[in-house]
C-alpha cells in the first residue's frame, strides 16, 4: 500500500535563501499527522511543493503513489489542500465557487455532494449568496468546503484557524476529526500548538527547512516535556516546541 | 457525514469544460462594463469620426463610414479579446484565488485552451454588438464571411493569447496598464481601424507592414467589401504565423509556470 504522502529529499532555494534542506517523510493513510515550526520554517514551501504551486529543485514527492509532477493529475485528484490565505473569487456565489471546483476537477453531476457538504458545514443559509458578503470564518468554511469538493483522501489544512473564533475552531476540529476517522488523512500546520497535540497522532517540526524533530505526540512529550517543581509531568506540546526550536531539547 | 474515503471511485473528466464556463460567467456577470461599454465606446468613435470625415470615399467606392465600421468592429474584438484574459489572470492573480485553478489537475494546454476560448467568444460578443448598432449607419456587404470569420477568430485568439502572457508577466495592475496602453492600444490604433495605410506617407506605409495588427484588421476588412490594402491571402499567413507564435509563448509560460508556480 502507498503511503498517503511520501516526501524524498525534497530541497528548494529561493534564490540564496534555503527554504528546504533535504527533506525526507512518510505519512500513512489515515493518519492525522502535525507540520509545526515557526515562521519561515519552511512549512507552507513544503505544501505548495506537495500541491504542485511550487516545484522543488531536489527531490520527489507523492501523493497515494502519485508523482506530483510527472503525474500531477492523479496526485491532485487525491489531494485537498485548505490554503492560509482567505482567498475567494468576487464574482460568484458560495455554491457557484464550489460547483466550479468540482468541475475543475472533471467532477460531473455532484450537486448532492455539495449539498452534503453546504449541510455540514454550515453554510446553507449562504449558499447562494456572494463570496463578498461573507464573515472570515465563513469564508474559511468555503475554503474547506472547496478542499472536500472532490473527496480527496489526503486533506492538507494550512493554518485553518488562523484569525477565528472559538465557536468555529471547535465546529471546524470536530468536522476535521470526523473526517479523519472516516479514513482521510490529514495534515495539519497550525501555531495553536494545544490544538496539534489534541489531534495529531504524530508530528514534525521544521526548523530553517530541516526536520529537527519527527516522532508521534506521545513520545514527542514523553522524551522532551519538562518536569514541574511539583514534579508532575509537564506534558504540554508548547514547552516542547520551544525546547526543540531553542535546541534545549532533554 | 458520509464515508468520503472508500467510496465506488469518481468518473473524473476534464475540467476544461468548467474553466472555460467560469471564465465565460466572469464576463458576463459585469456585462454592463465588459460588454456595453466598449460597444457604446465604438458607436461614439463612430459618430465623431464618420461625422467629421463625411463624403470621403476610401478605394473609390466606399463611403468613410463603410469602410469605419468593421474596423472599429475588430478592435472591439481585439481589445476585448486581450483584456478578458489579462485582467480575469491579474486579478485572480492579485486577490490570490488562482491558487483553486492552480491545485486543479489542469494541463498547461487545458489552462490556454480555456482561457483564450473564453476570450474568443468576448471579443466576438463585443463585436457583434458593434456591428449591430453601428450597421445601420451603413449597412455593410458581407461579402466573404469565412474571411471575416476567421480574422475574427484568428484575432481574437492572438489577443487573447498576449492578454494571458500580460497577465501571467504582471505581477501589478500597473504593469498591466503599461503593456495594455503603450503596446496593444497603439498597435491597435495605428493598424488602419480609421484609414487606409495608402493614405499614409510611404515611410509610415512601410512601418504599418512591421504592424501585425494591421493584417487582421485588413483582412478582416476584405471579408465585408472583397477590397483591402493587401492581399487577403497575405493577411491570413502572416496573422497564423503571429498566432502561432504567441501560442507557443504563453504555452511555454503556462508549462514552465512562470511566475504562477512559485
Amino acid at each position: 500500500m502507498h503511503a498517503a504522502i511520501s516526501i524524498k529529499n525534497i530541497s528548494k532555494n529561493y534564490g540564496a535563501l534555503q527554504a528546504l534542506d533535504d527533506i525526507s517523510l512518510s505519512i500513512e493513510p489515515g493518519e492525522f499527522f502535525g507540520l509545526l515550526g515557526p515562521n519561515g520554517a519552511g512549512k507552507t514551501t513544503l505544501i505548495s511543493i506537495l500541491a504542485g504551486l511550487v516545484r522543488a529543485d531536489h527531490g520527489h514527492a507523492s501523493i497515494m503513489g502519485a508523482d506530483v509532477q510527472s503525474h500531477f493529475r492523479e496526485a491532485r485528484r487525491m489531494l485537498g489542500v485548505v490554503p492560509q490565505e482567505l482567498v475567494f473569487d468576487p464574482f460568484f456565489t458560495v455554491r457557484e465557487t464550489l460547483q466550479f471546483q468540482s468541475g475543475y476537477f472533471g467532477i460531473r453531476n455532484n450537486d448532492a455532494w455539495v449539498n452534503e457538504i453546504i449541510a455540514h458545514l454550515d453554510l446553507a443559509g449562504k449558499a447562494d449568496s456572494n463570496m463578498r458578503s461573507l464573515s472570515g470564518g465563513m469564508k474559511r468554511r468555503v475554503l474547506v468546503a472547496q478542499a472536500l469538493v472532490h473527496r480527496p483522501p489526503v486533506i492538507i489544512l494550512d493554518e485553518p484557524t488562523a484569525g477565528v473564533d472559538v465557536e468555529l475552531r471547535q465546529s471546524l476540529w470536530q468536522f476535521i476529526s470526523r473526517l479523519n476517522q472516516d479514513g482521510h488523512t490529514i495534515v495539519l500546520t497550525t501555531h495553536y500548538l494545544e490544538e496539534a497535540q489534541a489531534l495529531c497522532q504524530r508530528i514534525a517540526m521544521l526548523k530553517q527547512g530541516k526536520i529537527v524533530a519527527l516522532d508521534s505526540t506521545e513520545n514527542l512529550l514523553r522524551q522532551h516535556g519538562s518536569i514541574k517543581k511539583n514534579g508532575e509531568a509537564k506534558v504540554d506540546l508548547e514547552d516542547v516546541f520551544v525546547n526543540i526550536m531553542s535546541g534545549n531539547a532533554l | 457525514m458520509r464515508n468520503t474515503v472508500n467510496k465506488p471511485l469518481l468518473v473524473y473528466g476534464s475540467g476544461f469544460p468548467t474553466l472555460l464556463h467560469k471564465e465565460i460567467k466572469r464576463f458576463y456577470k459585469v456585462g454592463f462594463q465588459t460588454v456595453a461599454a466598449p460597444v457604446l465606446t465604438a458607436i461614439l468613435y463612430l459618430m465623431i469620426f464618420g461625422h467629421v470625415l463625411e463624403g470621403k470615399e476610401i478605394y473609390g467606392r466606399l463611403s468613410y463610414t463603410a469602410f469605419l465600421i468593421p474596423g472599429l468592429v475588430m478592435m472591439s474584438v481585439l481589445q476585448n479579446a486581450f483584456a478578458n484574459t489579462s485582467s480575469s489572470l491579474i486579478q485572480s492573480k492579485v486577490t490570490g484565488n488562482l491558487v483553486f485553478v492552480l491545485l486543479a489537475p489542469f494541463s498547461h494546454l487545458e489552462f490556454y485552451t480555456a482561457y483564450v476560448l473564453a476570450a474568443v467568444f468576448r471579443g466576438v460578443v463585443v463585436g457583434m454588438g458593434v456591428l449591430v448598432f453601428t450597421a445601420w449607419y451603413a449597412p455593410p456587404a458581407f461579402e466573404y464571411p469565412l474571411w471575416i470569420l476567421s480574422f475574427a477568430f484568428l484575432g481574437a485568439a492572438i489577443l487573447g493569447s498576449m492578454g494571458l502572457i500580460a497577465g501571467i508577466w504582471a505581477d501589478k495592475y500597473d504593469q498591466l496598464a503599461a503593456f495594455q496602453n503603450f503596446i496593444i492600444m497603439p498597435a491597435t490604433m495605428l493598424s488602419g481601424v480609421f484609414y487606409s495605410i495608402h493614405s499614409l506617407p510611404v515611410a509610415w506605409q512601410t512601418v504599418s507592414h512591421f504592424n501585425p495588427f494591421f493584417y487582421m484588421i485588413d483582412g478582416f476588412r476584405y471579408g465585408f467589401f472583397g477590397v483591402s490594402d493587401m492581399s487577403p491571402w497575405t493577411s491570413l499567413g502572416i496573422v497564423t504565423c503571429f498566432f502561432v507564435l504567441v501560442s507557443v509563448v504563453a504555452l511555454r509560460l503556462l508549462q514552465k509556470g512562470y511566475k504562477l508556480r512559485n
